[in-house]
């Protein structure tokens, strides 16, 4: 089954510790060490970065200090030989949602040297309902409803947001509203153009008993196949898993708070205490970048 | 009418106590427990987060919300009006269960 090879890839890539580079190729995505690229010389200027999972605000054993931890992951974005164009931040920017994690989360993003923050919210960062708090700070791009698009270096990126309104039992999200402007959105780009895709909840099923996936991903899916080039990124599960589709490439991103028991292990989807020595081999960020070919590339690295 | 006489002065006693939860539902382990509670109308029913990990008590209906639990928070709801109230963790909704008012 395919989730189980992208849980064995994901290992494989926690494993590699100094990151893994993935290069599209032709709709076929190739795994090559990162120090083997880098020799190689053919990784391009970093097109953004992709930052996610910051929890601000929690101080539970799993990571007593994620103020530092994110502190780190911006040192490592900003000592990056050449800047990205700006970053993402795929939600859960604060554990509970309240206005003074929002402020250190704030603070500290704003150390970015990259000025360009685009951010979609995470069900923490919702847990008052309207999303008040996210939205009047981070809801401007988008006239305060989460979703829109932009285009950067012939790249069209669309954030969505698939954590509000959930039913009982069900998986994230997008609603009627939010498929149609999507539908609407896509439509008019040529299948020639680069398209990511960004949300906090994976925008595919990746374990239904907890809720990993959005109720609309084949819809989703369909919508995207006729691209050449798709890189769909999410947060939310605190670990790499990645699957390919044609030329749709899924890739969930690592935490900058704690990581999170694998699918089905353990009573539910909460913090994973690790020895303190591996903590940094579990957090991190993902930086993707266009290389010389022209093609999207994904780059993985950990703190550690 | 033993057991009458002694609840009395205990019903009293409790009823004058401030915060005073009819029913308790604890949430360990990623699950509302009891699932199904049974009160009757006027009754107000609390709920304790006993994981690591923040949990919510929202109605599906809209009747009631709570915000986000950490670990150790409680929220208490009074509940007027009889019926069947499903509520879900707005964080994990895999979680799920419901209050019968009679």
């Amino acid at each position: 089954m395919n989730d189980k090879t992208s849980r064995r890839d994901a290992l494989k890539c926690l494993g590699m510790g100094a990151g893994t580079l993935f290069t599209l190729s032709s709709g076929v995505f190739g795994a090559v060490d990162l120090a083997e690229a880098a020799t190689r010389g053919n990784v391009g200027a970093p097109l953004f970065v992709q930052i996610s999972d910051s929890h601000i605000g929690f101080n539970k054993d799993a990571n007593p200090d994620v103020t530092g931890t994110l502190k780190e992951s911006i040192a490592m974005v900003n000592t990056l030989p050449v800047q990205p164009g700006f970053a993402i931040h795929t939600g859960d920017i604060t554990h509970l949602s309240t206005a003074e994690q929002f402020d250190t989360a704030q603070q500290i993003l704003s150390t970015l040297k990259t000025s360009e923050l685009h951010a979609v919210p995470g069900e923490h960062d919702v847990t008052d309902g309207p999303g008040t708090e996210f939205f009047n700070r981070f809801g401007k791009a988008s006239g305060g409803r989460g979703y829109y698009s932009f285009d950067s270096q012939g790249v069209h990126f669309v954030a969505l947001v698939n954590v509000m309104n959930f039913k009982a039992g069900g998986l994230g999200a997008l609603g009627d509203d939010q498929l149609t402007w999507l539908k609407n959105d896509l439509a008019s780009r040529p299948a020639s153009q680069p398209i990511v895709v960004f949300a906090h909840m994976p925008l595919w099923t990746i374990y239904e008993p907890w809720g990993w996936g959005t109720a609309e991903a084949l819809d989703i899916a369909q919508m995207l196949r006729r691209f050449g080039s798709v890189i769909v990124l999410n947060g939310h599960i605190h670990q790499i898993v990645q699957k390919t589709e044609g030329n749709i490439t899924f890739h969930t991103a690592r935490s900058t708070a704690y990581p999170q028991p694998q699918a089905g292990v353990g009573p539910g989807p909460g913090p994973l205490k690790v020895p303190a020595g591996d903590l940094g081999k579990m957090l991190g960020i993902s930086s993707i970048s266009i290389n010389r070919a022209g093609k999207l590339a994904l780059t993985d690295k950990t703190l550690a | 009418m033993k057991f009458r006489i002694l609840a009395l002065p205990l019903l009293a006693l409790l009823a004058a106590a401030p915060a005073f939860a009819d029913a308790t539902v604890t949430i360990k382990n990623f699950d509302y427990s009891p699932m199904d509670v049974t009160i009757k109308a006027g009754d107000t029913v609390t709920w304790k987060n006993l994981d690591g990990e923040p949990h919510t008590v929202v109605s599906v209906d809209g009747a009631f919300r709570s915000k986000a639990l950490d670990e150790n928070d409680s929220y208490s709801f009074k509940f007027d009006k009889p019926g069947t109230y499903k509520y879900i963790c707005s964080i994990h909704p895999q979680m799920k269960a419901t209050i019968t008012v009679q």
